[in-house]
């Protein structure tokens, strides 16, 4: 288990480099995107103004203040409380971002599946968890909201923040092959049978 | 007693943020009877990790969660309570959007066909706003629910049939909390309506899911169903994030009605570790905020 401290935009070997059970801790930029956010980008085909090759993404959509422009709220919005969504139902757009956009590295909440496993094993990424239901905590390591794009999908614009020691999370999948989500699946079912015939139930 | 929509929007406002920013004591200390049983060093260490953000929300006065959630209003209008009906449910409504544009909080409120977002946290039937009535004389209480959406993705209905029995209601748990995994942002609450019609199993699994942790169901036979299943979802091995462990859920929580001699409905309402919830009671003697 080795703990990688990363500044994106990093490569595909860096990416590679990462392995279920690693830790990593971001500096610099990291974009927020949701559901509404790639609907527009991937069904829609709205091009984003933002260059995402090399970065991390994470699955959210903050809660924030609309506030003057000024050089600590560049983009005129100031946080309030972000944290991190369910990624299982953005399962879809994990190819394309990789592929058409380059983002390398994923962050949310409870896993994505076996069409995102096999995106970040063929083109070089990770998904990396934070925990969910944690906001008030990740809040403290976003420093800015430096940009935004899409804002008509308020809350789920595309969002860009300046963080600072953004973790430790944990590499849930790499691009090994590897997922946490699958091991733990197994695991229950694997037990399932026999928590049912605890239960009385009668196969 | 006479109440006066002005105080109902008061107080639908302040529930909001309360809601969203205190964790119930019971919640609490549900994190402390699961960290002292957890087995798994990475459970451990996500358990911690949320308890120390309930210290940081406190401490910096935020969110615990950005999800704002489907703001359910309960209301239990008491004997002797005079307030008119239809100005306390503008009341909430009104309440809900100050408490949105004040705060302010994400509207996470969207038309269901138009995805529009109003930005006031309400639309069509939104805030949900449940009415019952109870025996206390002069006292009208508010329970607000903001119900996380990872959580609420975790609901599930099936029209099991009498042959499948009870065993047809625990299979049914089981499977849909394997299903969930760590969608739902366990350690959870799962709360399962078992019995009455589709549209009221489906409601009872979210008073189920949303009862007080240590609460027990009032009918003898769901109390024991609650307290075997508690057990069972925990040694699955999903726990907490759905990253392996002792903690998939702090309970189990049942609630029945009776049904039709053709009908065995168990219906799903997963309730995340985010289990928040907030409640006022407007008394002759004031108004006083709780859990």
């Amino acid at each position: 288990m080795i703990h990688h401290h990363l500044v994106p935009p990093i490569n595909e070997a860096t990416a590679r480099a990462l392995h279920v059970g690693d830790t990593v801790t971001l500096d610099g930029a990291l974009f927020g995107i949701r559901d509404a956010t790639q609907i527009a980008m991937f069904d829609r085909k709205r091009k984003t103004q933002f260059d995402l090759r090399g970065h991390a993404v994470i699955h959210t959509a903050p809660n924030v203040r609309k506030v003057e422009l000024s050089p600590e709220n560049p983009a005129g919005f100031a946080p309030v409380c972000i944290g991190t969504t369910t990624s299982a139902r953005m399962e879809r757009f994990t190819r394309p971002l990789m592929a058409e956009e380059g983002v390398r590295l994923i962050i949310g909440k409870g896993g994505l599946g076996d069409a995102s496993k096999a995106a970040f094993t063929e083109i070089g990424g990770a998904y990396l968890a934070v925990i969910g239901g944690t906001a008030a905590l990740e809040t403290t390591w976003i420093e800015a909201i430096e940009d935004v794009d899409f804002v008509d999908l308020d809350p789920e614009c595309l969002w860009r923040f300046r963080i600072n020691g953004f973790g430790p999370l944990l590499v849930g999948m790499d691009a090994h092959g590897e997922s946490l989500y699958e091991r733990v699946q197994a695991v229950a079912n694997a037990r399932r049978a026999e928590v049912l015939a605890r239960l009385g139930v009668r196969s | 007693m006479k109440v006066d929509p002005a105080t109902i929007e008061d107080v639908a406002k302040l529930l909001y943020i309360r809601a969203l920013k205190l964790l119930p004591d019971d919640i609490k200390l549900g994190f402390s009877r699961l960290s002292a049983n957890e087995g798994d060093a990475t459970g451990r260490s996500v358990l911690a990790t949320m308890v120390e953000n309930i210290a940081i929300a406190e401490r910096t006065n935020n969110l615990l969660c950005q999800d704002t959630g489907v703001p359910i209003y309960n209301v239990v209008i008491g004997r002797g309570v005079e307030v008119d009906g239809v100005a306390l449910k503008a009341a909430i409504a009104r309440g809900c959007e100050a408490a949105t544009r004040g705060h302010p909080l994400r509207s996470s409120v969207v038309h269901p066909l138009t995805r529009i977002n109003e930005q006031t946290s309400c639309g069509r039937r939104v805030p949900v706003i449940n009415i019952d009535f109870s025996e206390q004389e002069n006292a009208l209480t508010i329970e607000m629910i903001p119900k996380g959406s990872g959580s609420e993705n975790g609901s599930f209905l099936k029209m099991c049939i009498p042959a499948e029995g009870i065993d047809g209601i625990k299979t049914f748990v089981i499977d849909k909390v394997m299903e969930a995994g760590g969608k739902v942002c366990p350690p959870t609450i799962v709360g399962v309506g078992v019995g009455g019609t589709s549209d009221l199993c489906m409601h009872l699994a979210k008073v189920a899911a949303t009862r007080p942790l240590g609460s027990v169901c009032d009918d003898p036979e769901g109390a024991r169903l609650e307290s075997e299943l508690s057990v069972a979802v925990n040694a699955l091995g999903i726990g907490a994030q759905g990253l392996g462990g002792d903690s998939t859920a702090f309970a189990v929580h049942v609630e029945t009605a009776a049904t039709h001699i053709t009908l065995n409905p168990v219906a799903v309402n997963i309730q995340c570790h985010s289990a928040r919830r907030a409640t006022v009671t407007i008394a002759l003697e004031g108004i006083r905020f709780g859990f």
